[in-house]
């Protein structure tokens, strides 16, 4: 029994939504109370700030079918060096994870190769197509924390009114993706007067209020537990509030693209900012800010969907959507904190605690007696991104040669330490 | 004088003085081009590839035909035909053609910003000749040229542009270049083929073809793709032309000497009536096709100055 003291730290609890001098004891690879027994190890923090660590809800790590994308190996590693504890990974695989098999894959995959933890999500439907439903009772019992059909929308109201009610009676969260799917085929853009200059084909922003509207009649009408995995328009937000004021059980997610970048990025068709659904106007994004902030947005995620090189260079209507964050979601969340929008409270409450609380895990928390998942980082480091210093095998991000503030500066998952930056070469 | 960048990619990019100087270019072309032998070797020894992976056969003929009058070797690809089809990704083929040393790139492309994409690949300038709903910059150039020499000058206009808005690369363009020279640009055409955001362009916006033409110097009407019913964008061909076709009733709403154009191919009886399309008295659509060719010239010509500029 090692117990590790980690002292002189900035402590960031977005239990009690507090910041300040503080230190933590692990013992037993769970956070302890002060001063129960002697450290062996003692860690001085600096005086640096220290979180729990990040519950990412919606990573995806192409296995099985693209590993050339990314591995457990390399997303494992860009996520203990993003600060990210937990990846929810999603079943938009190839084939999907939609069968006990080979979530069970998945999850060996996971064990043998993944310094971080890893839950994995399992789709709603076979193949995510949207017809029949996936063998939920089984998947869950297999492991599944949650059910997603990723980015597809399962068009027939029936069977999605079907998937809820059978979800409902197990107890199991759903995750939609609440856009019109009319609207939005083949969208590349979020319409306006940008994306019309452009010539690009594009989607109005009341697609994702359409798509939002569709599920919540659903849920008033089934009871189900349910999570929209990005809502990002000021419209879908008012519809979400009314939601949560009925008492319905909903939740709500944003990627850290749609946080902390907007349409005019895409600038002359740059496909890393080619994201699902695309990125949106100045407007909605802060609104969807000042969501986060009030707590009507619940969590923040990377988003994390690899693409390869060749996914990427062709011309923006044909390129894959998506782009790797589990290594910038924290730096990029920090532009947030440093332009004075956000406390560092309300940022791990949205990429901690809620998505832990979400999906009932003991994680995410500074509490005694928590597993000691725990993230140490200088919210003030100053640096240049390059997209090759990723550890990700893809390096599709849209934040290359930014400019950032923030870095990790080690990372524990259940007491062991995962990532230290002073070790690092380089 | 040359152009700013080593790319014709669209109008966006280009500053008045260059639209002046492009157009002033042009002229000396027509008239070139009007002698019995039509033949200026200012791209001699240069090679000139067009690419044009969407189907055409005018503008590519048009650029054919301007890049041998000034002398330059010329070599069509058809790419819908060819390596599109083996799975070869568009930058392949920029770097198979970058190997060959061409001098110009025309290429149209289907899909908005290939052509941008293209350019950052290859050493040689890029023309663009249409990408997707985004440009088509000689088109724009060739209009206002047409305009200039029919008007006289090419600012404090009013251009009323019809039609199919959403979908044009030809509109796009024009409306471009229309504002940089200063002029008042309308568009006129059911609200379904109409861009998001279009009311922000600076331009004025009619659903209703006399109160769009009302006073206007130049009615430019747009082809309607016959794919467009598919889409439920318009109910009918009938209906259309009924509504926004150009016949005499309508166009008389326009100033008397308002003249009107099309970047063709037309469809007759669809966009515009046959026999106004054919009144020399007031279209100019056949001298749209002569000043593209003039046009093409004078945008190869003064990219071709600046490559060499550029090298020295």
């Amino acid at each position: 029994m090692t117990a590790i003291l980690l002292t002189n730290a900035r402590l960031i609890d977005p239990g009690a939504m507090t910041e300040g001098a503080g230190e933590v004891l692990i013992v037993d690879g769970k956070i302890a109370a002060r001063g129960s027994v002697e450290a062996d190890i003692v860690i001085d923090c600096g005086g640096k700030c220290l979180a729990p660590g990040i519950v990412d809800i919606g990573v995806k790590v192409s296995e099985p079918g693209e590993r050339h994308k990314e591995s457990f190996r390399t997303a494992g590693a860009a996520a203990a060096a993003g600060g990210v504890t937990t990846m929810v990974t999603r079943p938009d695989t190839d084939p999907a994870i939609d069968n006990p098999e080979t979530l069970e894959f998945v999850t060996r995959r996971a064990n043998e190769d993944s310094p971080v933890r890893v839950m994995p999500m399992a789709a709603l439907t076979r193949d995510r197509a949207g017809r029949e439903m996936a063998e939920i009772g089984f998947l869950l019992d297999a492991g599944a924390v949650a059910f997603t059909d990723a980015d597809h929308v399962v068009e027939s109201t029936r069977v999605m009114s079907r998937c809820l009610t059978y979800a409902t009676s197990l107890g199991a969260l759903v995750i939609g993706h609440p856009q019109d799917p009319g609207l939005s085929r083949g969208a590349a853009a979020t319409s306006g007067k940008f994306a019309s200059l452009k010539g690009l084909p594009s989607v109005s922003p009341q697609a994702e209020r359409m798509g939002l509207d569709r599920d919540l009649a659903l849920i008033e009408m089934t009871g189900a537990r349910y999570h929209a995995d990005q809502i990002t328009t000021a419209r879908a937000l008012r519809r979400l509030e009314r939601a949560k004021e009925m008492g319905l059980d909903v939740t709500a997610g944003i990627s850290i693209h749609h946080l902390t970048l907007n349409e005019f990025d895409v600038g002359d068709y740059r496909t890393f900012f080619k994201v699902k659904p695309p990125l949106r106007s100045e407007d909605d994004r802060r609104a969807c800010v000042e969501a986060i902030a009030s707590g009507l947005i619940d969590i923040i995620s990377s988003m994390h969907t690899p693409q390869d090189e060749e996914s990427k260079r062709l011309p923006f209507e044909e390129a894959a959507s998506g782009a790797v964050a589990l290594e910038t979601v924290l730096p990029a969340a920090l532009r947030l904190y440093h332009s004075g929008e956000l406390t560092l409270p309300q940022i791990f409450r949205a990429l901690s605690r809620n998505p832990a609380d979400r999906l009932g895990l003991p994680t995410g928390r500074l509490d005694t007696g928590a597993p000691a998942d725990l993230v140490l980082f200088d919210p003030d480091a100053p640096f240049v991104l390059d997209r090759f210093s990723l550890r990700s095998k893809s390096k599709n991000t849209p934040f290359d040669g930014a400019r950032m503030q923030g870095r990790v500066l080690g990372t524990w998952v259940g007491g062991a330490q995962v990532f230290d930056r002073a070790s690092e070469v380089g | 004088m040359a152009l700013r960048a080593a790319h014709l990619l669209g109008i966006e990019a280009l500053a008045p003085d260059e639209i002046t100087y492009l157009l002033d270019l042009s002229d000396s072309y027509v008239d070139l081009n009007r002698q019995a032998v039509k033949h200026a070797d200012v791209l001699a020894g240069l090679t000139q590839v067009n690419m044009f992976f969407e189907a055409s056969t005018r503008t590519q003929a048009s650029f054919e035909l301007a890049g041998k009058r000034l002398g330059a070797d010329v070599m069509n690809m058809a790419m819908q035909a060819s390596s599109i089809k083996k799975g070869e990704t568009l930058i392949d083929t920029a770097m198979t053609l970058n190997a060959m040393h061409p001098d110009l790139l025309v290429v149209r492309h289907p899909h908005s910003g290939a052509v941008n994409l293209l350019a950052e690949k290859v050493n040689c300038a890029v023309l663009n000749a249409g990408d997707g709903r985004h440009e088509h910059p000689t088109q724009a150039l060739l209009d206002a040229l047409t305009i200039r020499r029919a008007k006289g000058r090419l600012h404090r206009l009013t251009v009323a542009i019809c039609g199919d808005i959403a979908h044009s690369r030809v509109a796009r363009s024009n409306i471009l270049l229309l504002g940089k020279m200063e002029n008042r640009v309308r568009l006129i055409g059911p609200p379904t083929l109409i861009p998001s955001g279009a009311a922000d362009w600076g331009v004025e916006v009619y659903q209703d073809m006399a109160e769009g033409l009302a006073g206007a110097d130049v009615v430019m009407m747009l082809r309607l793709q016959k794919e467009r019913m598919d889409g439920a964008f318009i109910p009918s061909e009938r209906e259309y032309y009924h509504r926004f076709g150009l016949d005499r009733a309508k166009l008389s709403h326009a100033k008397e000497d308002a003249i009107v154009m099309h970047p063709g191919p037309m469809n007759r009886g669809v966009e515009i009536d046959g026999t106004l399309a054919d009144d020399i008295n007031r279209s100019v659509i056949q001298e749209q096709v002569e000043m593209g060719v003039a046009v093409r010239m004078a945008a190869m010509d003064a990219l071709a100055r600046g490559r060499k500029e550029r090298a020295q």
